[in-house]
């Protein structure tokens, strides 16, 4: 489809596209309204796409596309991607609404895009008029409720410039509905989890193909990834990440004997070849008298923990069942050097190690 | 390739969509009819690099994978 430019005088938003369903259908009942739609979309570090299907082998035999993209793509509209991955730390971190039952911090994370998308969105070279998100009253219980879409519509600094086309006929009048930019009469009234009013619309619109993410696109929702992230402050001893961090706490096996020192043990091929580009930055240990997977290790391990390290990586390898194993050992800033060692039983590594 | 690239961007080692963001803020830099080779190792950016390039109206000239690198060719258009 050929992407549309702004013609003279026409009104001109932003939509959030997150590549599901909801944002698709509200920026094509904009676009319908003869309002010139862009498209923004927002690199956090932890989205779930893109990185996972890059890295695991099985899963690169899957097609990939970007959701956001193809969205794009189907309605006609310009993408902006834009990379917060540094600016979201604080929201990680410091969430002044708190967190959902992992540490999604949906609601202040919702208000920071909003707040992100504001600032590219009237920014003088880009003059738009107003900006759209795909929310529902209610589908959500932390961040989309009836009492949350004021404060996101506030705290972004959006206000009447917000327009939720999919629930508008809940909410007060906005700025487009006021100016008659937007006919509100044309917009809807959707509430709650029930999601058969969204695919009535689909239908109605002509979409007959979208996905839809189970559990959401980010990986601060994942139960198992944000305890993944816990442990990592808590033997820091401090809050605080860099992207790298969060990237390697969604490949591979982690297991932490001690609180200085961290395993992640890659459990196939397409994790082995994105492990290996770390090699700079950690210590690595592989067997070589066996097949067996690349492990990092991270934090301070002393030469004990790196020989117990080592014992442990034996042990997912095919030297599982053999009496002794060589591994190599390569510290980030050093020479390699070969320890034998007895891989570890299974029974010997405690459960609680699996981070 | 048959055309010749009068710009280069190298995102090696990153993975999607940063490909993609690094590829846009580049085209930022440039004016229409420059050409653009941005290497990647990220399968992901052999299908979302065009994809990008389709909803913005720059033109993919070439592709090419090998065992290490996937070079893609684009040229910036107005």
């Amino acid at each position: 489809m050929a992407v549309s430019k702004p013609k003279p005088g026409q009104r001109k938003a932003v939509s959030l596209i997150s590549g599901g369903l909801d944002s698709m259908l509200a920026t094509k009942v904009v676009m319908d309204q003869g309002i010139h739609v862009e498209g923004i979309n927002f690199f956090t570090g932890f989205c779930v796409e893109g990185h996972t299907h890059a890295i695991r082998k099985k899963d690169k035999e899957k097609e990939k596309r970007n959701n956001s993209l193809w969205v794009a793509e189907q309605l006609g509209i310009k993408l902006h991607i834009i990379d917060i991955s540094e600016d979201y730390k604080d929201i990680v971190l410091n969430p002044k609404h708190g967190y959902g039952q992992n540490l999604n911090p949906c609601l202040d994370c919702k208000i920071f895009m909003v707040n992100q998308a504001k600032a590219w969105a009237f920014m003088e070279e880009n003059g738009f008029d107003f900006i759209i998100t795909g929310e529902v009253v209610g589908q959500r219980p932390k961040s989309q409720r009836l009492e949350t879409m004021p404060i996101i519509a506030r705290e972004s600094g959006a206000e009447d410039r917000l327009l939720r086309p999919l629930c508008a006929k809940h909410l007060p009048p906005t700025l487009p509905e006021r100016e008659g930019w937007v006919d509100r009469e044309k917009l809807y009234d959707f509430h709650g989890r029930n999601r058969k009013p969204q695919m009535a619309l689909a239908a109605e619109l002509g979409i007959d193909e979208y996905s839809q993410p189970a559990g959401g696109c980010c990986f601060l929702t994942d139960e198992h990834y944000s305890r993944k992230l816990a442990d990592l402050f808590d033997a820091r001893g401090e809050r605080r990440y860099e992207v790298d961090d969060i990237m390697l706490l969604k490949v591979g096996r982690h297991i932490r004997p001690a609180k200085n020192f961290k395993i992640i043990i890659s459990r196939e091929e397409g994790e082995n070849n994105f492990l290996s580009g770390y090699r700079r930055e950690f210590t690595t240990i592989k067997c070589v008298s066996h097949t067996g997977p690349l492990a990092l290790v991270d934090g301070n391990p002393s030469d004990n923990d790196l020989e117990l390290a080592a014992r442990i990586i034996a042990r997912y390898g095919k030297a599982r069942t053999a009496d002794k194993a060589s591994m190599q050992i390569t510290p980030k800033n050093g020479e390699g050097f070969v320890v034998e060692v007895t891989p570890l039983p299974a029974d010997d590594i405690p459960k609680e190690w699996h981070v | 390739m048959s055309e010749q690239a009068t710009h280069q961007l190298n995102t090696r080692r990153l993975l999607c969509p940063l490909p993609v963001i690094r590829t846009q803020e580049k085209i930022k830099e440039l004016k229409p009819g420059d050409i653009l080779e941005v290497t990647c190792t990220d399968p992901g950016a052999l299908h979302d690099i065009p994809a990008w390039c389709r909803v913005h109206g720059h033109t993919i000239l070439d592709t090419q994978q090998d065992d290490l690198d996937i070079i893609i060719l684009i040229r910036v258009e107005d």
